[in-house]
């Protein structure tokens, strides 16, 4: 029988990346928020790498900081290697990765949680999503208690309806074994949600001294450690462990080929969308099979335990082909397996069903954050959960509900593709995925999203100004350094030439001097006697500034021109069919998507310019109309 | 918002022609191209005034023409507009439209004016819901021209050029974003050569642009031979009416005269010359110091004998200028007795064609070869020949942006600036073939019909 418990303003259905950082946003921004999870021992764990950041996904953890999320302060507190990757390849694609203490993290973020004022932890699977006239009213949970709510929003990640597969085995459950929820998704289909089922998977666990380090590719940490969040103090960051690299051989390809047919995969067992970014061992053996070798790395899980993940030998075969195949690659010879490595199905919504705020179209107060919307990844899902918590949060007070556009960030840019473009596996943030990364650099994440954060509330005022100060220094030493003129003395031009660069003749613009490709900001120090003293993030700016100028200005007019058309909003109760001039599939694919504006518009297929030029034409003749 | 230029009158031989240009910046551009003759600058003329003055291209003149400016919000489209007003003919009327563009202005689209004008509160609704018809079935009609151009020989090309850089662009991104994959580093020698290549093959593309006029235009075919060999006759013949007054008194066509004519999918625009005989008549000679240029100028030469005749003097004179040239030696008057020397004829301009203008014989013969001649000579009809100033545009665009990503890569830039350019480049060529449904390509579908609306 139910019973009626607390009224609360979110609740949060499920306590991985998302439902954290969606909880923590909605507690902090002043909602009574519940955080539903089955089991409180595993908030915000990390069931597959233990680690945080890495190619455009690092950007996005520095825009959920810039905004006031959790993650990035989390990763700084419980990383224990820190690597800037791509440091070679050009400022936008730089990207952070740490390896976590998956442990220390879980523990870190579930106190975090604990100590929010607002914000209450429930251990409760919840089944049941109540609604009344198209609004969502609360949620029921499995022993039948019942929690009022104002806003819901749904991160169940890969656990809703999981079913685990490991060879010729299948078993109900979500990641690490936790039990799995099997009866909210009848619910959400009953509300109309268009439900179905991806696929993902994980390598093995094994223990440490089975491990033979000697003659492995050792990984080490960056010497000089960024923090991933703009409040963390660089200067005591140190590294504490090291990752190992090996390779699989043509031995290991004949045992995974030899054993195919005991594979789920191949046996058709699997109905679930696998991602096509990170296939596991044996799709990568029969796709790329031209391949000698894969790579594989072998990184700690933590400091307190003796496990170590096997990154890139994610696998559903049977766990004695497993070892078998393991103990073919160098190192693993003796290798002993902890946790067998798994595939795993879930089910999940379409996201073009979802507003740009995260909201389900046709559920007033219903939201999707993470892996539930379709996506892949910690950071993604931790990146929409703070939008949802933020959105269901602004909803609840009445206030402008938050849209980051494709240009602000890789945040924006995520959730457009997903609410837009939709998705046919997994999605994962890739840098080539932003048409503006020039401008969306890790580095620059406070300078865009900061002001954003602290307007919504979830960015301290002290932490405000410390950011006004940092742009104010920007600024300054950036006019310093376009006006002072550099003389052509010798000790200027052994510095030029010292860098392959050739010499001047006549006195030159500073800038003009640190825009030369080998050139850097810091090698004029010596001839630049009235340089200030400025911290490293303020240098780094005003270095990039100057640089990449002419490609931020030429990137700036396209973003420009982009949202002249994302600022023409589309009213909510527009009738396609009444436009006069719209194609049929536009009248289907718009009523369909229902885009907020007319910038969304263009971007579905099977929107033409011409529609796109219907719509513009429409809309101006409605708001003369209303005059 | 971008300003827009289009020839806003039909594209036909004309009395005057006009080319509009309307935005913000109406005034600058049109200030580039046209120097009015009383000095002073065009952004300073007010509101519904005019000028008298240059069309300039690279310092030569254009044209002479007239320049009428409106002031925003006093105007058709509610910008400023500049308008002007040169001497009809379609190719100076796109030369002067080409010279606006470079100077900033971007191809209006189809309806545009108008709905700028709606925007901008110059139409009242049931006006626009006129043009929003307009609009969707442009839309309709590009659509079907997009898919069109996917079967076109131009659709290939750009689309080898267009898979090479994607290629390119594939392993950049892999790179990048897989940074700890056992991905092989994408070498800039190997990128250098790419973007060569690519450039090289857009260079190609643009090289043909020129024969895009001839296939708009028609091919510019000179008719030769000495006087009263029976020219204005088979130009009448092959037209299917008179044009040129035919009589058989010498040297009677004193001018060079012109008609367009169809053969198949070729178009020639021909011009009956008056001969290149030596003459004491000074009208005459200003004639045939025409003919002479117009062969040289041509695209093809017909050049006719008389098949009762020897060969002159002026004969030979004629073959010595044509050789060398795409020219088809035609032998009239077969209904009559033959006293040319057709060997020397065929050993230095080949295989003759035999007709008799007079009766209409051979002119079928005729049309094959003059259809042969191009479809199996160096002009290749069938290859990608770029349309009209909109795909010019794409590719040069495309262009730009692949020859900066070539430079900046040279100059030691790291590889994700020079990325975002080749992205930019290759934006450029799928704009071109209609494959991308961005807001560029908005404006971009409608283009391929008439402009200037």
């Amino acid at each position: 029988m139910n019973y009626e418990m607390e009224s609360y303003d979110i609740a949060v259905i499920g306590a991985g990346h998302a439902g954290v950082e969606a909880a923590l946003a909605g507690a902090r921004l002043g909602c009574r928020t519940a955080l539903f999870t089955i089991s409180l021992d595993t908030v915000a764990n990390m069931p597959c790498n233990p680690s945080i950041g890495g190619t455009a996904k690092g950007h996005l953890v520095r825009e959920i900081d810039a905004l006031g999320g959790e993650m990035g302060k989390a990763a700084d507190k419980c990383y224990i290697q820190s690597r800037m990757l791509n440091a070679g390849k050009g400022p936008a694609v730089h990207s952070l990765r740490v390896q976590a203490d998956r442990e220390k993290y879980r523990t870190y973020m579930k106190n975090v949680c604990e100590r929010e004022k607002l914000l209450d932890l429930k251990q409760a699977e919840i089944t049941e999503i109540l609604t009344e006239d198209g609004q969502v009213t609360g949620v029921v949970t499995k022993l039948g208690a019942v929690y009022k709510a104002k806003a819901v929003i749904i991160a169940t990640g890969t656990y809703l309806c999981g079913l685990i597969h490991i060879g010729e085995t299948s078993y109900q459950s979500g990641a690490d074994n936790v039990v799995a929820p099997m009866l909210l998704t009848d619910s959400l289909k009953a509300l109309g949600l268009p439900i179905r089922r991806f696929k993902t998977g994980t390598p093995a666990r094994v223990h440490k001294r089975s491990i033979n380090f000697d003659g492995l590719e050792k990984q080490d940490g960056d010497e000089n450690i960024q923090p991933f969040s703009f409040e963390t103090d660089r200067s005591t960051m140190k590294n504490q462990v090291s990752c190992y690299v090996s390779y699989t051989n043509e031995e290991t390809h004949r045992v995974i080929l030899d054993n195919l047919h005991r594979s789920p995969l191949y046996s058709g067992k699997i109905e679930g969308v696998g991602p096509r970014y990170c296939p596991s061992i044996e799709d990568k053996i029969v796709r790329f099979s031209e391949k000698p070798r894969h790579q594989l790395f072998i990184e700690p899980m933590g400091l307190d335990t003796d496990e170590y993940y096997l990154q890139g030998m994610s696998s559903s075969l049977p766990e004695d082909v497993q070892l078998k195949f393991l103990r073919t690659i160098k190192g693993l010879e003796n290798v002993e397996i902890m946790r067998p490595a798994y595939a795993i199905e879930y089910d999940c919504i379409d996201p073009t069903a979802l507003y740009a705020t995260l909201e389900v179209k046709t559920v007033r107060g219903l939201f999707g954050a993470g892996q539930f919307n379709g996506t892949s990844g910690y950071e993604e899902a931790a990146a929409q959960g703070l939008i949802a918590g933020i959105n269901a949060a602004h909803q609840i007070q009445g206030k402008e509900m938050l849209v980051l556009d494709r240009a602000s960030s890789y945040i924006g840019t995520l959730i457009d593709d997903l609410v837009t473009k939709g998705c046919s596996d997994p999605y994962r943030m890739m840098t080539s995925r932003s048409e503006y990364r020039l401008i969306l650099r890790q580095d620059n994440a406070d300078e865009r999203l900061t002001a954003i954060g602290y307007k919504i509330g979830l960015i301290s005022k002290e932490r405000y100004e410390e950011f006004l100060k940092k742009e104010e220094e920007i600024e300054k030493e950036l006019a310093r350094v376009k006006k002072l003129t550099i003389k052509p003395t010798a000790e200027v031009n052994a510095i030029l030439v010292s860098r392959g660069t050739s010499e001047i003749t006549t006195g030159q613009k500073l800038a003009d001097l640190i825009r030369r490709p080998q050139m850097s900001y810091a090698d004029f120090a010596p001839v630049d006697t009235d340089r200030p003293t400025l911290s490293y993030e303020v240098c780094e700016q005003v270095e990039l500034k100057i640089k990449y100028d002419g490609y931020i200005e030429k990137q700036q007019a396209q973003i420009d021109e982009m949202r002249r058309l994302e600022v023409k909003l589309l009213p909510e109760d527009i009738d396609y069919n009444k436009i006069r001039g719209l194609r049929l599939e536009a009248v289907e694919k718009l009523s369909k998507h229902r885009p907020l504006n007319i910038g969304q518009a263009s971007r579905i297929s099977g929107v033409t310019p011409a529609d796109i030029s219907v719509l513009l034409v429409w809309l101006a003749g409605g708001n003369r109309n209303e005059k | 918002m971008s300003t827009i230029a289009a020839i806003s009158t039909p594209l036909a031989e004309g009395g005057i022609a006009v080319i509009r240009i309307s935005g913000e910046n109406a005034l600058d551009i049109a200030s580039k191209v046209f120097e009015p003759m009383s000095k002073k600058p065009v952004n300073t003329m007010f509101g519904y005034t005019c000028a008298y003055g240059k069309v300039i291209s690279a310092n030569s003149v254009i044209d002479d023409g007239v320049l009428t400016v409106f002031r925003a919000p006093k105007s058709y489209t509610g910008e400023n507009i500049a308008e002007i007003s040169c001497h009809g003919g379609v190719f100076i009327a796109k030369k002067i439209l080409r010279e606006v563009l470079s100077a900033g202005a971007v191809p209006a689209e189809a309806g545009e004016f108008t709905k700028r004008a709606f925007l901008n509160g110059k139409l009242s609704l049931t006006e626009a819901e006129a043009v929003m018809d307009i609009i969707s079935s442009n839309g309709e009609q590009a659509l079907r021209a997009a898919n069109a151009v996917k079967d076109g020989a131009l659709y290939r090309r750009i689309s080898s050029v267009s898979e090479k850089i994607m290629h390119a662009l594939g392993e950049l991104s892999a790179w990048v974003d897989y940074p700890d994959e056992d991905i092989a580093e994408v070498d800039s020698d190997s990128l250098t050569t790419i973007l060569d290549d690519c450039c090289r093959e857009l260079e190609e593309i643009l090289s043909t642009y020129d024969s895009g006029r001839i296939i708009r235009d028609g091919i510019d075919t000179a008719l030769v031979g000495k006087a009263n060999v029976g020219k204005s006759t088979l130009m009448n013949a092959l037209l299917g009416y008179e044009r040129s007054i035919v009589t058989d008194i010498e040297g009677t066509t004193r001018d060079v005269v012109e008609d367009s004519l169809r053969l198949g999918d070729i178009v020639l625009k021909l011009s009956d010359t008056a001969g290149i005989r030596k003459t004491t008549d000074t009208v005459e000679a200003i004639g045939v110091e025409r003919s002479k240029k117009k062969i040289s100028e041509a695209d093809m030469v017909l050049v006719l004998f008389d098949n009762s005749s020897e060969l002159t003097d002026e004969d030979r004179e004629i073959i010595d200028e044509v050789r060398g040239t795409r020219a088809i030696a035609i032998i009239n008057k077969t209904d009559m007795e033959n006293r040319l020397d057709i060997n020397y004829i065929e050993e230095n301009l080949g295989k003759g064609v035999y007709i008799s203008a007079k009766n209409g014989e051979g002119t079928d013969i005729l049309r094959k070869r003059i259809e042969e001649m191009f479809h199996m000579e160096h002009l290749d009809l069938s290859a990608g020949i770029i349309a009209n100033e909109r795909q010019k545009l794409c590719v040069d665009k495309a262009l730009s942006s692949l020859r900066e990503a070539r430079e900046v890569l040279t100059l030691g830039m790291t590889l994700d600036a020079v990325t975002v350019l080749i992205d930019e480049g290759e934006q450029a060529l799928l704009e071109l073939t209609g494959e991308k449904v961005t807001d560029a390509v908005v404006d971009e579908v409608f283009s391929k019909f008439c402009v200037g609306k």
